[in-house]
């Protein structure tokens, strides 16, 4: 019998994830919403390079509710991949690989990126 | 690849269900079966076992699944005290050897599957070629260019010798291996935690005398950098040790040599 044949165990279907794990696949999202972020930004410059119609109609999109609710997600998103890249510069230089310290620094991030993105949004509004 | 679906020869069907007859503290334990020879996808069979009647560990609960219930339920084991690595299994989510991990930490039914993302020969045991000629590839062994001391022994301060600790122990389970998203989806490529972690061990060595190789052969975006420090291996390690912090030690290595 060749392993081609041969079953392919259950991975992500059955293994309980880790929190470090799951903040580990939300750096991977938040890096790619915030790639897809810049292209609203981009968009968004390029309305007010445009002329004061189009600014106007890139100002109504992105400041309604949905528009707003997606801005949101983006600092929130900006934030915590901006915290959790700082704890990856501590691993970079060799600190804060046991488990207590990267659980610790892990609660640190999402408390951090929450606090800042509520601050950015009430300072901004 | 990414790939999370399994392929369709591996989607798991539901199986037989063994009852306990007259048991008053059943556990049911809920395991991953494939018969090579019968030409079926792979199924969940549920044992009830009575507690009363077994030993804690889990490894104690498949003996006697074997013994007692269905001789053919087929697995790995061997020393039965966490020295020699045979047992790894998914169990209750998470890699780790059946005779380490009691019967009690187990909340509700016990799932019982084989390491993850490995091509499975039969039931609870997954084909660890791949990962065996991994770590061949690495050289485990201590490799030397000067002629060996006419004494006979190539010395070590203490200091060198500490910084082995949490590497020699490894029995090579293979557990953090298979706990690795990384390694699932780039396995071919990526060395692995349990691999790594092994190179880590030789380069440290204060005797070994090609570290430059063993780090040139290692400067590779797949072999060592698809680490993303997601640390699975490290909660999943039944020895308690830590091959993210040696894989860490590795590119710290790489970094130093460059400054």
């Amino acid at each position: 019998m060749t392993s081609r044949n041969r079953p392919l165990s259950p991975h992500i279907q059955v293994y309980k994830m880790p929190f470090t794990a799951i903040l580990s696949i939300t750096h991977r999202i938040t890096g790619i919403a915030l790639g897809v972020g810049t292209l609203v930004l981009a968009y968004w410059l390029a309305s007010a390079a445009y002329g004061p119609t189009a600014y106007a109609h890139a100002q109504a999109v992105l400041g309604s509710a949905i528009g707003k609710l997606v801005l949101f997600g983006w600092t929130g998103a900006l934030f915590y991949h901006l915290c959790n890249g700082i704890r990856h510069l501590f691993w970079d230089v060799g600190r804060g690989y046991e488990i207590a310290e990267a659980d610790k620094s892990g609660r640190l991030v999402v408390a951090s990126a929450a606090v800042m993105t509520l601050l950015a949004w009430i300072i901004g509004l | 690849m990414v790939e999370f679906a399994l392929p369709a020869n591996s989607r798991v069907q539901p199986g037989k269900v063994y009852k306990a007859a007259g048991a008053k503290r059943v556990k049911v334990f809920k395991i991953y079966r494939y018969d090579p020879d019968a030409n079926a996808n792979p199924r969940l069979d549920s044992y009830e076992i009575d507690l009363d009647n077994c030993g804690p560990m889990v490894l104690d609960a498949l003996l006697k699944i074997k013994n007692e219930i269905d001789s053919t339920l087929t697995f790995r084991r061997s020393c039965r005290e966490g020295i020699c690595g045979s047992c790894a299994m998914n169990i209750d989510g998470t890699n780790t050897l059946s005779c380490l991990k009691p019967i009690e930490d187990i909340s509700g039914d016990a799932a019982i599957y084989p390491l993850p993302h490995m091509p499975v020969v039969k039931d609870l045991i997954p084909d660890l070629t791949v990962p065996y000629a991994q770590l061949a590839s690495i050289k485990p062994w201590m490799q030397t260019v000067s002629p060996t001391p006419p004494d006979g022994e190539r010395l070590q301060s203490p200091e060198e010798r500490e910084k082995l600790d949490g590497l020699w122990e490894c029995i090579l389970c293979f557990c953090c291996q298979t706990s690795c998203p990384s390694y699932w989806w780039n396995g071919d490529r990526y060395l692995g935690p349990a691999v790594l972690l092994q190179a880590a061990r030789w380069i440290l060595d204060s005797r070994d005398e090609c570290t430059g190789e063993r780090l040139d052969d290692l400067e590779d975006p797949f072999k060592l950098y698809r680490c993303h420090t997601i640390m699975n291996c490290t909660k999943t390690c039944p020895k308690g040790l830590n091959p993210a912090k040696a894989i860490g030690a590795i590119k710290e290595k790489l970094i130093e040599r460059r400054l």
